[in-house]
């Protein structure tokens, strides 16, 4: 079993609902991420989403889009994000960590290659932004046998066919994208995603985070209501971009605000 | 890849892509989940307003009275004389209104936006050409229109951004990565999926998701169908060979599509060699790079060793570009066309030469394609003829020109 439904199964049991923090790996610098990875985890972060830094991020608004930038400034790698994986997994063998990012890092690795690679470093999902399931047949034979689930967004273009079709190639939960736009835009409308994770509940039993638009402790708690994940972003790589290259200052305030979260989600 | 079902093979050519946009392993849809619904949305509008008559009677009035189609093909006699080869024969699409091939398309992709009810349009813009010609059909048309252009490319082409902004759009200058061409692209693709319900992206070339490539293409070809005639009525056959500059490849693609079945008539895309292959300092993914994925298809791209997309160098903005439309791709490795590239240095002699022999001054774009032509003519016996699409006018170039020989305009 993924280390992803041994994570949503026990936070069932227990009544919680799971806070996925974002980063970008090697943001502001390689040595930053690995620490950062435990102090989330202490602060109540359930899974950890990783992103792999790429050049030319079209998903992502301002915020993530810098991070990536600082982290190439480094040269990090997907096979450095690997690295970073398999020395979190040497402390912590039970956080669930998927991969984000863009495929073609993915394709001049090789699918297969990195399927294998990702399986060995500990990864438990992958999310490839660019890679909808109609395009994504190879790496999905790949994943499996892997331990690894294929993480597909959902959005609010997403119809009731296209839903269906999606949760179908998925494995660990879906990704539901709040709103319309890119990371770290817009404001949550939380009644229209409260309807739109209800139509996708008639379709899968596979768990739905909500991702994009969660600022704060009160949007991840009204969030938590509706979703059986959190998934926060660009609210803590805004904190990597204010530490200005500090990483103390960026651990504690990244930690500070998914400690408020967890707890205004776990009233 | 080998495939070896090009042009000699009989296998036909002009029924790609497939349903999903496929080129053989190229195109596709490779884009953000909030941009699927939308991309289909396109798809089925495009369809069904290509078959709609009054859709393309509506086309045709204005490719013909707002744009100034047909544009001659023109027979350079002098430049033809003085490379004492082949005939060379210019497909004069710098005669179009605002200058360039760009206008063909955003014609076509306007109308489509007012028949699905877009108020706004947005474009990406490399040398400003595509801006200008979007920004000039939203005028047309009474869309409002925004533009997205690297900071670098607009430091280069302040005329064109003047332009734009003359005709009422609103150019927004990118800081993000390169601050050129693709980062442009990035930055109206993030515009487009969160404006998605009253917007249309008017993409300018072959790239991009499906269905662009085959609808800009679509547009694009009435280059080709034009000149196939014209180069017939005026030798009473078809040409030897044909010769275009490739960027992101929409001028070319639209001169190669309606010759794509023709065995006999010989294809060379010209990429960007910029300092030259060996230096690293180009723009030419089908000459030096390899297959990958942006900007929502599967093509050949200049990246590194990590996938990462690398920086392009060209004196031509308008090819300073690290992908290629797919079809292209696909064309390249079944050998229906062949990719050859032209360095800033000869870009700029064949500049120089057409404008002091024939009178006409060409895009630093068109000028890689002159280059290569000349060389090509001169390989050729006179009684042969080729077409080099002459795909904008050198106007917007004349500070570049100047500059890089020490002299202020």
């Amino acid at each position: 079993m993924s280390r992803i439904k041994s994570c949503f199964d026990e936070l069932r049991t227990d009544g919680r609902k799971a806070l996925v923090p974002y980063v970008t790996a090697g943001d502001p610098s390689p040595g930053v991420t690995v620490p950062l990875m435990h102090e989330m985890v202490k602060a109540g972060a359930d899974i950890i989403e990783l992103g792999v830094p790429f050049s030319d991020p079209m998903a992502d608004g301002s915020v993530i889009q810098k991070a990536s930038e600082r982290a190439l400034k480094h040269n990090v790698s997907l096979k450095d994000v690997l690295v970073m994986v398999q020395r979190f997994r040497e402390v912590d063998d039970k956080t669930p960590v998927v991969l984000m990012g863009y495929l073609n890092p993915i394709e001049v690795m090789g699918v297969e290659t990195f399927a294998k690679a990702a399986g060995r470093a500990g990864v438990d999902g992958v999310l490839t932004v660019d890679l909808p399931p109609e395009e994504a047949d190879e790496l999905l034979v790949a994943l499996q046998g892997q331990q690894c689930d294929p993480i597909f967004l959902l959005s609010p273009t997403t119809n009731e066919a296209r839903v269906s079709k999606i949760c179908a190639a998925a494995s660990g939960f879906v990704y539901y994208v709040a709103v319309k736009g890119i990371t770290g835009a817009g404001n949550l409308d939380v009644a229209a995603v409260e309807e739109k994770v209800a139509q996708i509940r008639r379709q899968t039993d596979l768990p739905v985070g909500v991702g994009f638009g969660i600022k704060d402790a009160a949007s991840a708690a009204a969030v938590s209501k509706i979703a059986d994940a959190v998934i926060v972003g660009s609210a803590l790589v805004r904190k990597v971009e204010e530490s200005d290259g500090q990483s103390d200052r960026l651990i504690s305030d990244i930690s500070g605000l998914l400690g408020e979260m967890r707890q205004a989600m776990d009233e | 890849m080998q495939n070896n079902v090009g042009q000699n093979s009989g296998v036909d050519l002009m029924s790609l892509p497939d349903e999903h946009g496929h080129f053989g392993p190229y195109g596709g849809i490779f884009a953000a989940e909030t941009l699927m619904g939308p991309l289909e949305e396109l798809r089925q509008a495009y369809e069904t307003h290509l078959k709609d008559p009054a859709f393309i009677k509506a086309l045709d009035h204005d490719l013909k009275h707002f744009v100034g189609r047909p544009s001659p093909l023109y027979h350079a006699e002098r430049w033809s004389q003085q490379v004492g080869g082949a005939q060379i024969y210019l497909k004069r699409e710098d005669l179009n209104h605002t200058g360039a091939h760009k206008v063909n398309n955003t014609v076509g992709q306007a109308l489509l936006a007012k028949a699905m009810g877009k108020p706004r349009v947005i474009a990406e813009t490399g040398a400003g050409q595509h801006g200008v010609a979007t920004a000039t059909v939203a005028a047309r048309f009474g869309l409002e229109c925004v533009v997205y252009m690297g900071a670098e490319d607009i430091k280069r082409q302040a005329i064109n951004v003047y332009r734009m902004k003359l005709l009422g759009a609103t150019v927004v200058p990118v800081e993000s990565g390169s601050k050129t061409l693709k980062d442009a692209l990035n930055e109206a693709m993030r515009d487009w999926v969160t404006n998605i319900d009253h917007t249309f992206y008017i993409i300018g070339t072959v790239a991009g998701p499906h269905p662009y490539p085959v609808m800009v293409r679509d547009f694009q070809s009435i280059i080709g169908r034009e000149a196939r005639e014209q180069i017939q009525e005026q030798t009473g056959r078809l040409p030897d060979a044909l010769v275009a500059c490739v960027g992101g490849g929409s001028n070319a693609m639209g001169l190669f599509y309606p010759f794509l079945n023709d065995k006999s008539v010989k294809l060379y895309g010209v990429e960007a060699a910029g300092d030259g292959l060996e230096t690293g300092r180009h723009a030419a993914p089908l000459c030096k790079g390899r297959p990958g994925v942006l900007h929502g298809n599967r093509t050949y791209l200049m990246e590194d060793e990590n996938g990462q997309i690398i920086e392009t160098h060209s004196v031509s903005a308008g090819l300073d570009y690290p992908g290629v439309g797919p079809e292209h791709a696909w064309l390249k490795d079944c050998g229906a066309a062949e990719y050859v590239a032209i360095t800033d240095d000869e870009a700029l002699n064949a500049f120089h030469t057409l404008t002091r022999i024939e009178g006409i001054m060409p895009a630093l774009e068109s000028s890689h394609a002159l280059a290569y032509g000349a060389k090509l003519a001169a390989t050729m016996d006179q009684d042969k003829s080729i077409i080099i699409n002459l795909s904008g006018r050198g106007d917007k170039d004349i500070h570049t020109v100047a500059a890089l020989e020490g002299i202020t305009v």
